[in-house]
């Protein structure tokens, strides 16, 4: 096994792991933990593909941001779970159905053909060239995310703030 | 050939494939099973995650000249903070409607 091969397994345990832990957890903080766990092994996986820039913007806004806004969360709604009640009573069916969707992608991927043999390479994108693209050829789309930010800051405080006699 | 450019052909395609396949369905088993909604949320972000290592890898691997998978997993990745600071803000409402996170005891909607 070569270097590359030994990070993408371990970095792939991480991410299985991790996720495995969110799902499993009896504890809401520790399910958060094991998000920030799985998503900083994402960026692993990033960072093999030769993608920095990805690796850079999961660690900053994703292991960041997003699990701090869910710490926030958690400790706001918190009322005193049991631990035995974090799962509904519905989790073998959904235990059934999300191997069995597992299981059917597996298959899917394993029977396809993939472009991408032993002699591909991949390249590196430059930074230059990948906010060249965003700015140009991807504007409109990036100004419509844009918008879709702003609405979102927007409603996100309308909808949580307190109101007068309330 | 640097290290990284020397990945694809170490590490087939699939690998990273079935690494996202993984990571999906442990997230579809979060969604299903919690009934916490900030929790069904944090699985619904393991789902995007995995979306996006599937985008950058076909980038990666099938359109090495062209990067849209890149852009796309940029903008997954911004419409996910969207996403979620406004289901955190919703939540926190009924929260303060309902005293209650959990999705399974707001069935005012059902008889």
């Amino acid at each position: 096994m070569t270097v590359a091969q030994v990070m993408f397994y371990l970095i792939a345990a991480l991410a299985v792991g991790g996720a495995l832990g969110v799902v499993l957890s009896r504890n809401t903080v520790y399910a958060a933990l094991f998000l920030i766990l799985s998503l900083l092994a994402v960026a692993g996986v990033y960072i093999l593909l030769a993608q920095e820039f990805l690796a850079l913007v999961q660690v900053l806004i994703y292991a960041g941001a997003v699990t701090v806004l869910l710490l926030f969360a958690l400790m706001l709604t918190r009322v005193g779970d049991l631990p035995e009640t974090m799962v509904g009573a519905q989790w073998p069916l959904a235990a059934a159905a999300s191997s069995l969707l597992g299981g059917l992608l597996i298959a899917a991927v394993a029977t396809s053909d993939w472009p991408g043999d032993a002699q591909s390479q991949i390249t590196r994108v430059p930074f230059e060239a990948l906010g060249d693209a965003l700015y140009r050829q991807w504007a409109v789309p990036f100004e419509i995310a844009s918008l879709v930010l702003l609405v979102a800051l927007v409603g996100a405080i309308v909808l949580a703030r307190e109101e007068e006699g309330e | 050939m640097d290290g990284a450019s020397a990945v694809a052909q170490q590490i087939p395609l699939e690998h990273f494939l079935v690494l996202s396949a993984i990571l999906f369905s442990i997230g579809v088993y979060g969604v299903l099973s919690r009934r916490n909604a900030v929790l069904i949320i944090m699985s619904v972000e393991l789902m995007l995650n995995a979306a996006s290592i599937n985008m950058v890898a076909f980038a990666a691997y099938a359109s090495p000249g062209a990067f849209i998978g890149i852009i796309f997993a940029i903008f997954i990745i911004t419409i996910a903070a969207a996403e979620v600071g406004l289901a955190l803000a919703i939540v926190l409402r009924v929260f303060r409607n309902r005293q209650t996170a959990n999705v399974d005891e707001l069935d005012t909607l059902r008889w």
